[in-house]
């Protein structure tokens, strides 16, 4: 058993190293063929600035992941809502928010909208945005998950005597989490690459700094090695996290 | 008990399951056996007899009471009664023990430690000790329909409803839960039982509801109808169903 697991990972890494080095091969010729003049010392004097770029862009995923969930959870309830202008509002933003680009939707929502409610802080603004275009597309994936659990365990829960509240919470949602979860964790590494279009509202983000940096130091090209690095820093926990907890909610159906 | 039902109609689309169809049952009956062909009613009338589905059209009385026809009231009904379903339909997410601890609290109001304390009496009464805290995919079909029938009784409800609790079982899982089913009637539980076993609705039942195409065709005693059935559909029905058994 024990000597299984060994040579299996043994043979894991061992493969992951020859794929890393293959990969990074076909890489350097081509970068090599195209003869590119490297000039790291110009961007590195942007160091902190780069760092700071990366803390907002934490920050403001973070924050707009949360508006995301919840807004999208409450969109789903809206739309399979009874009262007919509460679902006709929530399905309606639904696909007018999936349907639509999320730049026209930044530029409208902080030039019209945010501007209107007297919203001064474009972090406040961009949080919000990022946070409903998302919200939209989440709704779909808990929409789904909720339609998915059958007609035999809504008549169970009725059964046993539980009230339509009762019934979200103890047979709908556990069951529908766990099959919300793969599309969810996408929708939020998404959410996190799509954070750098906030830079057209004026918010300093990983991706500006880049580019401020790129072009004071005339190195077009050199800030966005570590700029995927830094992405990737966040997306692929993420989605190891998810991995984790799919885990721990399977059982078999 | 007396069951009573007046011109019940309840459709699927533009399919009626039930088609204005009453009978009643005679003023002791305390196990009702719903027979008859598949796609006959029995599971329509079971869930409305239940208040698990409200008619479109008609009124169940039971005792003399009228069986409220609102989802709220309904609701308030469907808690005294235990259901049991053919595809057994526990919660997959929880252990055999949570299944009936969870409505017991939420339901019921009982404490967390009366809740497992009547869960486990109930597993352990119906064979399925060392079984607590499995999942139902850990469970073979008899125990999960055990299981099932285990959350049906934890509320100790006034009638037990269970639509074709056997036919998704082979033969041995279907006897023991037979025993079971047996064992409750005999103990004084009110039961409706939708079945297609026969030579059992004829050992537990003392009244049968004989139905075909959404209509009630014979409402009389057990010992009646097994014996000298009224309708010629009654007739061909338990010969066909006799002919291998």
């Amino acid at each position: 058993m024990s000597r299984d697991h060994s040579s299996t990972l043994r043979s894991r890494v061992l493969w992951a190293a020859v794929v890393l080095v293959a990969v990074s091969a076909v890489l350097y010729a081509m970068f090599v063929s195209v003869d590119y003049r490297w000039n790291w010392a110009g961007v590195w004097k942007y160091r902190t600035q780069f760092a700071l770029g990366w803390l907002t862009t934490l920050g403001l995923s973070v924050a707009a992941m949360l508006v995301s969930v919840l807004l999208g959870f409450l969109l789903m309830l809206g739309a399979r809502s009874r009262l007919e202008p509460v679902k006709l509002l929530s399905s309606g933003m639904i696909e007018i928010v999936r349907g639509s680009p999320l730049l026209v939707q930044l530029l409208i929502g902080y030039y019209i909208i945010a501007e209107a409610l007297h919203v001064r802080y474009p972090m406040v603004a961009g949080v919000a945005l990022l946070g409903c275009f998302h919200a939209a597309y989440l709704a779909e994936i808990f929409r789904g998950a909720v339609e998915s659990i059958g007609a035999s365990q809504l008549e169970a829960a009725r059964a046993v005597g539980f009230n339509r509240s009762q019934t979200y919470r103890y047979v709908i949602i556990p069951q529908a989490l766990r099959r919300a979860l793969p599309g969810t964790t996408g929708q939020l590494v998404s959410l996190l690459k799509d954070s750098s279009l906030l830079s057209v509202i004026g918010i300093e983000e990983l991706v500006q700094k880049v580019k401020v940096m790129n072009a004071a130091s005339y190195a077009p090209l050199e800030g966005y090695l570590p700029l995927a690095v830094a992405y990737l820093i966040l997306t692929l926990p993420l989605a190891r996290l998810a991995r984790k907890l799919e885990g721990r909610f399977a059982y078999e159906t | 008990m007396k069951l009573e039902a007046h011109a019940l109609t309840k459709r699927y689309g533009a399919h009626a399951a039930l088609d204005g169809t009453a009978f009643e049952t005679g003023a002791e009956a305390r196990v009702i056996a719903l027979l008859g062909p598949s796609g006959g009613g029995k599971s329509t009338l079971l869930r409305v007899l239940g208040c698990l589905l409200v008619p479109e059209e008609g009124s169940v009385s039971l005792d003399g009471r009228t069986l409220p026809n609102d989802e709220e009231g309904a609701l308030a009904e469907r808690r005294g009664n235990g259901f049991v379903f053919q595809g057994y339909n526990l919660f997959p997410h929880l252990t055999a023990l949570q299944n009936i601890t969870l409505p017991l609290g939420e339901v019921h109001g009982m404490s967390a430690t009366q809740a497992e304390q009547r869960a486990l009496e109930l597993l352990h009464r119906l064979g399925l000790e060392g079984h607590e805290h499995k999942r139902p995919s850990q469970l073979s079909g008899g125990q999960q329909q055990r299981a099932a029938i285990a959350r049906a009784l934890a509320p100790k409800p006034k009638l037990l409803l269970l639509d074709e609790p056997t036919s998704a079982l082979d033969p041995v899982m279907t006897g023991e839960v037979l025993d079971v089913i047996r064992e409750l009637a005999e103990a004084g539980q009110s039961i409706v039982l939708a079945t297609h076993e026969i030579s059992f609705a004829r050992q537990v039942a003392d009244w049968v509801v004989f139905l075909a195409a959404g209509k009630v065709q014979e409402s009389s005693s057990a010992s009646d109808f097994f014996t000298k059935p009224k309708t010629e559909l009654a007739h061909q029905y338990l010969e066909g169903l006799s002919k291998y058994r």
